[in-house]
């Protein structure tokens, strides 16, 4: 089967002007996402994990559109979403959408719930029938979760929660294929983020969506995604079965996330080994040679700072971009 | 956890599916600026000048350019306010019915006022967004061509308008017109600044809503609430530039005449004892001022986001 939605060597730079700076000199380039390749099956949920300032949402912008991409292509169904013009590609924003980090933020105070949720409809199929679109919204807010009397309140009115829902609601009016949610989750308290999660699972069974899930919480990745990619400086450090990558990963950044995730038990979670990752993300404006992670790498080798590690298969569709992965007997040897 | 859709159905239907009015933030506002007495009082007096200006003309009993001869040369007894000579606010120096004259004046001057603030509000917020939203170049360019307007001394250029083409209320619209929406461009574009950041814009153009509904549907909205309050402010600005012209003796030509040209006019006879030639333009002149500023105070406080 065809991937729905297929990324090679997506990259995405900033230009970066110092303040104060002549227009004449050539502003520095910022590297947020750097030859990103990944295939997305049908039906399938991608989750995207890594710290803040790993290029994750950058990397979701630009498969939807709102950044323009430096390199590379995006291919939906076919298509080079990235290589368009601009009239063309508002066409096929319709089978793309998106939902946010912040709930309340992304709705406009100005407008209604009905009319949030209608706007992707009217704006696409201008000439539906005002009968036909209160009914579609309607029917969604049940869907979502939400009482189908309240289309005439606004956004301020609701509860973060109850917000994340229209967010969802909007994003599902035109029956989109590809789902992309930017931490959907992380403003929401906990018990909520569960709601919303397992409202997200439902929905992406019933329709059949294929999603892109961006989060940095390993467990609420691992959760809902079936496979997982690891992003550090704009770059893939891992791929791999979600289950397979917090069991069992490879790469040492990958390694160093799993043991960062907190064990609920106190006893537990003050007794266990932590490796420590030291230091802080290096610049994007000016990342280090070679693999972009040696600077923090427990495992640093002299050769790391020549090229960058391509993505080497382990079969199962994992893949790691280190040569000295866990599964290689040369670890043993460097302590 | 998640309410499925049979029991949000039931739910539903239990509350008779009514389907609740929601408090827009405007309505928020309302209710806020009504419980602002001094704007509240200000609107009032605001819809009765406006009504004195629009009807007044009914009551009075003489038409604004008839020339009552029987006073000439006996204004200051014979000219008095009176409500047996039918001369209400009395007569002005050329024996001409002052009521009738302040209605015009008043008329003139609100319209001087709104139309200065419209175009305002209508050419700066449209400019304003535009600049904001596009950004980087167009908004460069756009915005230099505000500032190179900005600098040209603009009563000087409207003084010498008003020479060459002639003293006409177009002329004044035009030049009034030509100023007052600089101030807004530049409130507008910074705001637009602020907005178009915010994720909901990012949510309608991933949608692929078109740049031009963007700006009028998302932006333009939430602009609205700083664009008003500046623009009732900016109306007794309009309505003082256009007197201060007028003062100045190039203003509307009579028989027309504002609230600036009566109190010229009053300013000049004041020193005789004819106090009511004065005194009426300059009721309307500043009571007008007070209740707009009013108005615009309120309005800030209701519209104020630090209060939500």
């Amino acid at each position: 089967m065809s991937p729905i939605l297929s990324v090679r060597d997506l990259s995405v730079t900033f230009d970066v002007r110092a303040p104060g700076a002549w227009p004449w000199t050539p502003p520095g380039k910022l590297h947020a996402v750097s030859k990103v390749s990944f295939d997305l099956a049908s039906g399938e949920c991608l989750g995207i994990v890594g710290e803040s300032g790993s290029g994750k949402s950058t990397l979701a912008r630009a498969i939807v559109g709102t950044i323009p991409s430096s390199g590379g292509n995006i291919l939906f169904e076919g298509a080079d979403l990235a290589n368009m013009d601009p009239r063309q590609r508002r066409v096929h924003r319709r089978d793309v959408q998106m939902i946010f980090q912040d709930p309340l933020a992304a709705l406009n105070p100005r407008m209604t719930v009905g009319d949030i949720i209608a706007e992707p409809l009217i704006t696409h199929e201008p000439k539906t029938p005002r009968a036909e679109v209160k009914a579609r919204v309607r029917t969604l807010m049940e869907k979502v979760g939400l009482l189908p009397n309240l289309v005439n309140r606004y956004p301020h009115e609701f509860s973060g929660g109850q917000c994340q829902r229209i967010g969802i609601a909007r994003a599902l009016i035109l029956k989109p294929k590809l789902l992309i949610c930017d931490e959907p989750v992380s403003a929401l308290d906990v018990s909520v983020q569960a709601q919303v999660i397992n409202l997200l699972m439902d929905l992406q069974r019933d329709m059949g969506l294929s999603m892109i899930f961006i989060a940095h919480d390993l467990s609420v990745v691992n959760h809902i995604s079936d496979r997982t990619l690891v992003l550090y400086l704009g770059c893939v450090m891992e791929t791999a079965d979600s289950s397979i990558l917090t069991t069992a990963p490879e790469h040492p950044y990958s390694q160093a996330l799993i043991a960062s995730v907190p064990i609920p038990d106190p006893v537990l979670e003050r007794a266990r080994p932590r490796p420590v990752l030291e230091g802080e993300l290096p610049s994007p404006l000016n990342p280090p040679s070679g693999c972009v992670f040696r600077t923090r790498c427990p495992k640093v080798q002299l050769s790391c700072a020549d090229k960058r590690p391509a993505l080497t298969d382990l079969g199962n569709a994992h893949q790691v971009a280190c040569p000295f992965h866990a599964a290689t007997q040369l670890l043993s040897v460097q302590p | 956890m998640l309410p499925n859709p049979a029991t949000v159905e039931s739910v539903a239907e239990a509350m008779n599916m009514a389907e609740i009015k929601g408090r827009s933030l405007w309505a928020d506002a309302r209710q806020r600026f009504l419980h602002n007495k001094a704007a509240v009082v200000s609107l009032i007096i605001l819809a009765l000048v406006g009504a004195f200006a629009l009807f007044g003309g009914l009551l009075a009993q003489y038409e604004n350019d008839f020339v009552d001869f029987t006073l000439i040369g006996s204004n200051a007894y014979k000219g008095v306010p009176s409500l047996e000579t039918s001369h209400y606010f009395g007569t002005d120096n050329s024996g001409r019915d002052l009521f009738a004259r302040t209605v015009q004046g008043t008329g003139i001057s609100l319209m001087v006022g709104i139309v200065g603030a419209l175009v305002a509000v209508v050419v700066g917020t449209l400019y304003g967004a535009t600049a904001g939203y596009f950004g980087g170049r167009v908004d460069g360019v756009m915005m230099r061509i505000v500032d190179v307007l900005m600098s040209i001394p603009f009563m000087f250029v409207l003084i010498l308008m008003l020479v060459i083409f002639g003293r006409s209320i177009f002329m004044l619209f035009l030049g009034i017109g030509l100023i007052s929406w600089l101030d807004m461009a530049r409130i507008a574009r910074g705001q637009t600044l602020t907005i178009k950041n915010k994720e909901f814009v990012e949510v309608a153009h991933a949608t692929g809503v078109h740049p031009v509904k963007i700006i009028l549907r998302h932006i333009v909205p939430n602009l609205l609430g700083i664009v008003i309050v500046y623009a009732t402010l900016l109306v007794p600005n309009m309505i003082i530039f256009e007197s201060f012209i007028s003062f100045l003796g190039l203003g509307v030509q009579e028989p027309a005449t504002s609230l600036g040209a009566l109190i010229n006019e009053g300013s000049s006879t004041m020193q005789y004892g004819y106090y009511w030639q004065i005194a009426f333009p300059l009721f309307f002149f500043v009571v007008t001022i007070f209740a707009f500023f009013f108005v615009g105070d309120g309005l800030r406080d209701a519209l104020d986001p630090k209060d939500r």
